[in-house]
């Protein structure tokens, strides 16, 4: 920890109880003031631009152990900082799976090695993702794990997923689903419509996912167990969740930054780029997500970052995996893809996720004086290109390539340490 | 016209243009010396990473007619099952000094992926359910010139039977008959349709019975085996009992009516009757009428005779 | 920039240039009918259908066959432009054993009439091919001669000379005077 102190000069600080133009200083890892006028050893300057408590991705792959080639939890970390994020999940879809106490304290050790981010390791929901034997929930919950996923697969037995969430309920765990009846997506490539007709390739219904999610949220109902929805993608998702909150179930959800601004077309030209688990989807569908992230429906944007080798992207549309990274321009796109107010940004990318992973004593905190000091320090207006070779992910796979964007993350600072700033990552 | 990977990339004109060259290449074909130094020196790999021996051959002859030099790259005796990649599979035929790739695979969009690759033309020989480019080239050759006809299909209604969904021989051909103005109706069961097809400006019939005295053209799909191993039909019987070309519909058939097939055909699943019964049938000419076809194809990718206009008073 | 082309023949002097040449074609071919006449794909099959007429006219009723053909798919240039089919190839008979008459507008370089020979090739193996021009403009780049000439014209590289029934006529460009 930094024992030289920090200010962040002239931003505006964005707190549930609201806005204010502010300067806020660091010392020990804690905030120590918030005011006007502070003096510190390192000033950063935020002018024009958000103080908020540092981004909680609910959804990323970092690929290690099994998948170096791909992505570390190092450079997973470094990526995730550079995009504002002071804590991220990490996916349990790793080789050896995190189904066992001591792949998930790896994972957690190799994040503090790196020291850019928080890594919170998720465990599996079945062992090995196999969807038929139920991992030791409470031996992981003991090790400080909070959501349980298949993630990548959805749980397709229904008794055993009935029996997960009895099981796990006491726990005070969170089952995030995958919905997907793989029945329903043998083979498929993208979202089945209007475009994967016309190209020839096997489509991914909505009512895939949909089936599913209505599957769980009978069991939420029926268990009284919590649970949580991975990357809504349709239109029938979304209303869904939103019947299932006004029933006052204890469910909640997340979208991710692509599924709001992209859409099926743009697998036209069969790059596999595009290629993502649940696929990009129509027009309307994006409407619909849009509208459930403004209204509430849905609580958080996750970015369900899926970094790829080259190599493995090079292949037919069919056999290439489905993913695209997502932690360096999550900000960026959502606030250039969705009319969304600074509040409704910190709330969707902060502070709802850290609740939802578990973290939230001290992450997703107000930013106000003894609170831990994970920040981010972002804008709205900064208009820059994405460029993959830019980007500090071990993989290229960007969807964003060439694009346009808008809003950037300026400073990062976590536990008290500045890891970012001016858009560079200081280790 | 670098590549060929899509009948979308074709504009009318330019399949009018096709076509016209395939005359030329057609009167070639029935020479004595079936063979024209065209495209001496040009080199043509057929890469199929799928078996189609008579496409492989069909192109093969195309380019041997031109006198292009011919490779052959077949996935099921090579490098691609010891693990190469496709990338690195194109990157090396392409550093022997290729002209020109025609390509079969089993996944939709690898001929387009394939163009990042190579500096070389790429034909689309099959792709998935995606395209079949020549396929519908030398189907609509063998209509319009059928009929006497040059550049349209105004007015002439075209059946397609089978299994649509799983076949892009239906993809490319509907794009290019109802662009050529004929009236397109797709005979099959859902099961068998792509999703979305109203959007397809085409119409649909649940069995054969209802187009086989109306049409121009019987277009009939080889159905696949593998399909009713996926439930996506209750079974062969069935099917042939709505969807087969029996003695008994053949009577049915308008005088002038075609009936075709891209082949292989099933004799007794979608073929009940023997084509040589049918006076009508043009399967064997579909056959010939592709390597006409393929010879206008490589000419105007290779010969840099983009439109193969008919000009006058060309200068010697 | 277009210059005016200048007439070296009217429209007289190719008709009389086309009897002279068909009164040669039947005076060198004893064996008359086993002529063939060929045109060349464009702009020789016109000549071609006159010198027809023109020896059943001076001959009282002999019809020699009429073909044309493409040279196309024979050029040796594709590399330097784009190649440009015209109408097919159409030989009514087989060649073998037959006298040729292979019918041009223009010979230049020699390289179409090069084409024609190895065109006329596939064709069946013709005992004689023999070349009939309205224009013979000189610059030949091959081995290769005119047996009937309708006029020896000297031209520059660059210029255009055109036929057709109205008339031969010469353009020079004016960056090649």
């Amino acid at each position: 920890m930094s024992s030289s102190s920090i200010v962040i000069r002239g931003g505006t600080v964005v707190n549930p109880s609201g806005n204010e133009v502010a300067d806020v200083r660091i010392v020990n890892g804690l905030i120590d003031a918030v005011g006007t006028g502070l003096q510190g050893d390192v000033i950063l300057d935020a002018a024009g631009a958000y103080v908020s408590s540092g981004f909680v991705d609910l959804h990323t792959h970092l690929r290690e152990p099994g998948k170096e080639e791909a992505e570390t939890i190092e450079t997973g970390s470094r990526a995730a900082a550079l995009g504002g994020y002071t804590a991220v999940v990490a996916m349990p879809n790793t080789d050896p799976a995190q189904d066992s106490v001591m792949v998930v304290r790896f994972v957690r050790e190799r994040g503090e090695a790196a020291g850019l981010c928080e890594v919170i390791p998720s465990g599996c929901i079945t062992m090995g993702r196999n969807g038929a034997n139920l991992v030791p929930y409470a031996s992981l919950a003991a090790e400080g794990v909070h959501i349980f996923t298949d993630d990548g697969n959805g749980v397709q037995d229904p008794l055993l997923m009935r029996r997960a969430l009895e099981y796990a309920a006491p726990l005070n765990v969170t089952l995030a689903q995958h919905c997907e009846v793989s029945r329903l997506t043998e083979g498929a490539v993208m979202h089945e419509g209007a475009c994967c007709s016309s190209m020839g390739v096997p489509g991914w219904p909505a009512i895939a996912e949909e089936l599913m999610l209505h599957r769980d949220i009978e069991l939420v109902r029926l268990t009284g167990a919590r649970m949580h929805f991975l990357h809504l993608s349709t239109k029938g998702s979304v209303e869904l969740v939103r019947q299932a909150k006004a029933d006052g179930l204890p469910v909640t959800a997340e979208v991710t930054p692509h599924h709001l601004a992209l859409q099926d077309e743009l697998l036209r030209g069969f790059d596999p780029l595009f290629k993502v688990n649940p696929p990009l989807r129509t027009a309307e569908d994006i409407e619909a997500l849009k509208a459930g992230l403004i209204d509430g429906t849905i609580d958080a944007v996750a970015t369900d970052h899926a970094p790829h080798a080259a190599h493995t992207k090079e292949q037919p549309l069919d056999a290439a995996p489905p993913g695209m990274l997502g932690l360096e321009t999550a900000l960026a796109v959502l606030n250039t893809a969705v009319n969304v107010d600074v509040r409704r940004i910190a709330e969707v990318m902060s502070w709802n996720p850290a609740q939802i992973a578990g973290v939230g004593d001290h992450q997703g905190r107000p930013i106000a004086v003894g609170e831990p000091a994970n920040i981010a320090v972002w804008d709205t207006t900064s208009v820059w290109t994405v460029s993959r070779d830019e980007l500090a992910s071990r993989s290229k796979n960007t969807p964003y390539h060439g694009m346009e964007v808008r809003g950037r993350v300026r400073h990062t600072i976590f536990r008290g340490e500045l890891v970012v700033q001016e858009g560079k990552a200081l280790k | 016209m670098k590549h060929l990977l899509s009948t979308h990339d074709l504009s009318i004109d330019n399949i009018v243009a096709i076509l016209d060259t395939a005359d030329h290449m057609t009167e070639i074909n029935a020479r004595p010396v079936a063979k024209v130094p065209a495209l001496r020196g040009r080199t043509v790999a057929s890469v199929f990473f799928e078996d189609s021996t008579r496409t492989r051959l069909s192109f093969e002859s195309a380019a041997k007619r031109l006198s292009a030099d011919t490779m052959t790259f077949s996935a099921a005796s090579s490098s691609v099952n010891k693990g190469e990649s496709l990338r690195d599979t194109i990157e090396t035929l392409s550093a022997m000094g290729v002209d020109a790739f025609v390509v079969r695979h089993k996944s939709s969009g690898v001929p387009a992926a394939i163009t990042q690759w190579t500096g070389a033309s790429v034909i689309n020989a099959g792709d998935g359910w995606h395209q079949h480019p020549t396929q519908a080239l030398l189907d609509t050759y063998t209509i319009t010139r059928s009929f006497g006809l040059k550049d349209s299909l105004q007015g002439r209604s075209i059946a397609i039977v089978g299994d649509i969904k799983h076949s892009r021989v239906a993809r490319s051909d509907i794009d290019v008959f109802t662009r050529l103005g004929a009236e397109v109706i797709l005979v099959a069961p859902p099961t068998l349709l792509p999703h979305n097809i109203a959007t397809w400006g085409v119409k649909t019939a649940s069995s054969i019975d209802e187009v086989v005295g109306k049409v121009d053209v019987l277009y009939m799909l080889r159905m696949q085996f593998e399909r009713m191993d996926s439930g996506v039909i209750p079974g062969l019987a069935e099917y042939s009992s709505r969807f087969a070309l029996t003695p008994a519909r053949a009577r049915l058939l308008s005088p002038h009516a075609l009936v075709m097939h891209p082949g292989p055909m099933n004799r007794g699943i979608e073929m009940v009757v023997d084509p040589s019964d049918l006076p009508g049938s043009r399967i064997l000419q579909q056959v010939a009428n592709g390597v006409s076809v393929r010879m206008a194809v490589l000419f105007t990718i290779l010969g840099g005779g983009a439109t193969a206009t008919l000009q006058q008073g060309v200068d010697a | 920039m277009q210059n005016p082309s200048t007439e070296i023949l009217g429209a007289d002097d190719v008709s009389r240039a086309i009897t002279r040449i068909a009164h040669e074609i039947i005076e060198r071919n004893s064996d008359l009918n086993s002529v063939v006449i060929v045109g060349m794909q464009t702009g020789g099959t016109w000549i071609a259908e006159r010198l027809c007429e023109a020896i059943e006219r001076i001959t009282n009723g002999t019809v020699l066959p009429l073909g044309a053909v493409d040279i196309s798919m024979y050029r040796d240039d594709f590399s330097l432009r784009p190649i440009v089919l015209s109408a097919p190839t159409d030989i009514p008979v087989d060649l073998t054993e037959r006298r040729v008459v292979l019918v041009d507008d223009v010979l230049f370089t020699g390289r179409t009439v090069r084409a024609a020979l190895e065109a006329l090739n596939d064709h069946g193996r013709p005992r004689a091919v023999q070349l009939a021009v309205m224009v013979d403009r000189g610059h030949r780049e091959l081995p290769i001669r005119p047996d009937y000439v309708g006029k020896n014209i000297p031209t520059h590289p660059t210029d255009e000379v055109s036929v057709s029934v109205n008339g031969v006529f010469v353009t020079t460009h004016a960056e090649s005077v």
